[in-house]
């Protein structure tokens, strides 16, 4: 589904991303940890297509498409969904409205009518429940005045609601109490399919234990520096990142 | 009528044009302009539609106006001003049956002489201005609505007002009174198609509530804002006030600027009635060339009055947009209290926002706020948007849309959509 060669990435003429190989298969989740400023937040952008995150070299394919040639409104119509790290407020826009405008951008693209506003409320509704979120979030203005989980939440009902097939999680665990981040756990597993994709960006391995991923890739200093299976999420919870990053300095050097 | 359209055109000849704002435009040949134009085909005495040109009725159906059948769906009943001149009011018979006048001003000159009397220039005296004076000189049509005491009006009124024919000024006038304890509601729709050189609107609308009365008054205004180089476009130079004369009345105010090249427009209340209530809720956006100036003046005379003001200016392109207001609060205004909120939004770095607050409290126990934000669209919203599948524009329109809601809710419903297409029409281009 996606496949990423060699990816160079500067931001503000600074490099970042400096050689990312990374292949996710339909139904695969992937996690993506590593430290501060190690490039986490950069690969989902650059993924998501933001403004400012120019790729020098490498290649991104995505369902056999040049992801990196298309406008972010076109990958977001492609299937690709990215839930904010910090989303975003738009004061007067009611949720259900940006929930309702994106939904029928889908559904143009895919060739399917539109819906209407009694329709998409029913189809939200279910989605609502399985988040634990009150209805009246819905008629409040987008992420405005609402709590750290309150916003975390609601980028997992859009995700909900949009059903992307490949959706990339940056830090949606961070800033989350225990019972937000079972709730957003069991959204993102309610939402493991054999034809979806996951990238779960995250530096803890809390949301891992509830969200069991089938690879574990460490991104540091710009590159992925160790890849495993889910057991390596708990290794680096025992070891911390420092100890891994001197282990593969050293490695570097020998080379 | 003619001796006080005389009286206003001499003293116009004694007046100079303002120049006190900070909208610049070249010197306006006052002799070049044509004062009445006409639509032709027009017979004397216009009873129904079918006798109305079918030309001019299909360009108001292009404009959407409700003109036919339709209304009644609606609920609205319209008066159409064509250039100079009432084309076609509807519902009169039914409006008639609750005493209510809606006519077109020339009418309301022949058949309600004496409410005209007492009431024209009771608001904005010909005196009052350098536009007011020119439009009292030579206004020939209008709208013009009377209602009688006790009476809701049950529908929602509206004028159409369209500048057709070359080098033509449109000086129209309007007047409402609501008698005591009456309500109404008004919305005035303006349009003018794509004309290389500048045309003028100079109007006068004037407003008065009696005791207890209420008057909502709301303008969708899309005059001709000229082309991407600032070529053409009206020069909408309107003089809008509202008369709170006696107690517990209430009039607001809500427009929607998006056309014009130039805009100067301060619709304003005089709050004489004790606990008298004034409201202007205000979007005005500017893009590519164009230029606004607007705001309101909300003067307390009476004790306990109330005022509220929401200015929301949207600047794109060179754009420039101004938000001028004055809040009195004179020493018989007893606990008088005004908030004013003044939000700017620009996009791009090209365009500006400017405020000019005026604040003069001669009372100790008047109490007035003022609010005032300038920002910018946030690439982080855009992207936020475009990340769901929303495209650039649809995504600053919905962004721009959210930031005047305040402002549309105060829309009949209907018109309130209208708002919101017309925003996002006048958008069209301006992000990169």
């Amino acid at each position: 589904m996606l496949e990423i060669r060699n990816l160079h990435v500067e931001v503000d003429g600074k490099p970042i991303l400096k050689g990312i190989d990374l292949k996710v298969q339909a139904g695969e989740v992937h996690a993506i940890m590593g430290p501060n400023g190690s490039g986490k937040s950069t690969l989902a952008y650059v993924l998501a297509g933001r403004d400012g995150y120019v790729a020098t070299s490498g290649e991104v394919r995505y369902e056999d498409r040049d992801l990196l040639a298309m406008a972010a409104e076109e990958r977001a119509r492609a299937g690709i969904f990215l839930a904010f790290q910090y989303p975003v407020e738009i004061p007067g826009v009611a949720n259900i409205y940006l929930l309702k405008a994106a939904l029928n951008a889908m559904r143009r693209q895919r060739g399917q009518p539109e819906l209407d506003a009694i329709d998409v409320l029913a189809l939200v509704r279910a989605k609502l429940k399985l988040m634990e979120m009150d209805e009246s979030l819905l008629y409040r203005a987008v992420n405005e005045s609402f709590s750290g989980g309150e916003k975390k939440r609601n980028e997992i009902l859009q995700m909900a609601v949009l059903e992307p097939s490949l959706a990339i999680l940056d830090e949606t665990d961070s800033g989350l109490d225990i019972d937000a981040l079972k709730i957003v756990a069991r959204g993102v597993n309610a939402m493991r399919d054999p034809a979806r994709a996951m990238i779960l960006v995250t530096h803890y391995q809390r949301l891992l234990e509830m969200v069991v991923p089938d690879r574990v890739h460490v991104l540091a200093q710009g590159r992925i520096v160790r890849s495993g299976g889910s057991e390596l999420a708990m290794e680096l919870e025992r070891t911390g990142y420092g100890g891994l990053m001197g282990r593969d300095g050293e490695a570097e050097e020998k080379r | 009528m003619l001796e006080w359209r005389l009286k206003a055109f001499r003293h116009w000849l004694t007046m100079a044009e303002p120049r006190w704002s900070t909208v610049r435009y070249p010197a306006i040949d006052y002799q070049a302009i044509s004062y009445y134009a006409a639509p032709k085909g027009r017979r004397e005495g216009l009873r129904s539609l079918d006798e109305v040109d079918p030309e001019l009725l299909r360009t108001y159906e292009k404009l959407g106006v409700p003109l036919e059948e339709r209304e009644i769906l609606a609920g609205v009943a319209v008066d159409a001003v064509f250039d100079s001149v009432s084309v076609a009011t509807t519902f009169k018979g039914k409006l008639a049956e609750l005493g209510i006048i809606f006519c077109s001003f020339s009418e309301a000159v022949r058949e309600h002489p004496e409410l005209v009397r007492q009431y024209l220039g009771s608001v904005v005296p010909y005196t009052d201005n350098f536009f007011a004076a020119l439009n009292s000189a030579v206004f020939s049509d209008g709208s013009f609505c009377y209602i009688p005491p006790g009476v809701s009006c049950p529908m929602e009124l509206s004028t159409y007002f369209r500048i057709n024919a070359r080098n033509t000024g449109q000086f129209e006038r309007t007047l409402i009174v609501a008698d005591r304890g009456s309500y109404v509601s008004y919305l005035e729709g303006c349009t003018a198609p794509m004309r290389d050189e500048n045309q003028l609107h100079a109007a006068v609308v004037e407003l008065v509530a009696l005791e207890g009365a209420r008057i909502r008054y709301a303008t969708v205004q899309n005059w001709y804002p000229g082309d991407r180089s600032g070529k053409g476009g009206i020069y909408n130079f309107v003089t809008k006030r509202g008369d709170c004369r006696e107690a517990d009345s209430r009039i607001s105010w809500t427009q929607v600027e998006t056309g014009s090249a130039i805009t100067l427009k301060y619709p304003s209340v005089i709050l004489q009635g004790d606990n008298a209530v004034g409201e202007f809720h205000s979007v005005a956006l500017t893009n590519n060339h164009q230029q606004a100036d607007t705001g309101t003046k909300m003067i307390h005379l009476g004790r306990n009055t109330r005022s509220t003001i929401v200015s929301k200016g949207i600047s794109a392109g060179y754009g420039q947009n101004v938000y001028r207001g004055l809040v009195r609060v004179a020493k018989s205004a007893a606990q008088a209290r005004n908030y004013t909120q003044c939000d700017s939004l620009l996009l791009g770095d090209k365009c500006a926002a400017h405020t000019f607050p005026y604040i003069e409290v001669k009372n100790p126990t008047g109490r007035v706020e003022h609010e005032a934000t300038t920002s910018r669209i946030g690439e982080d919203q855009l992207f936020y948007c475009r990340s769901r599948g929303l495209s650039a524009e649809d995504a600053v329109s919905m962004i721009v849309n959210g930031f005047c809601k305040e402002v549309f809710k105060e829309l009949p419903m209907e018109f309130a959509v209208e708002a919101q297409k017309l925003l996002g029409v006048s958008l069209e281009g301006s992000v990169g």
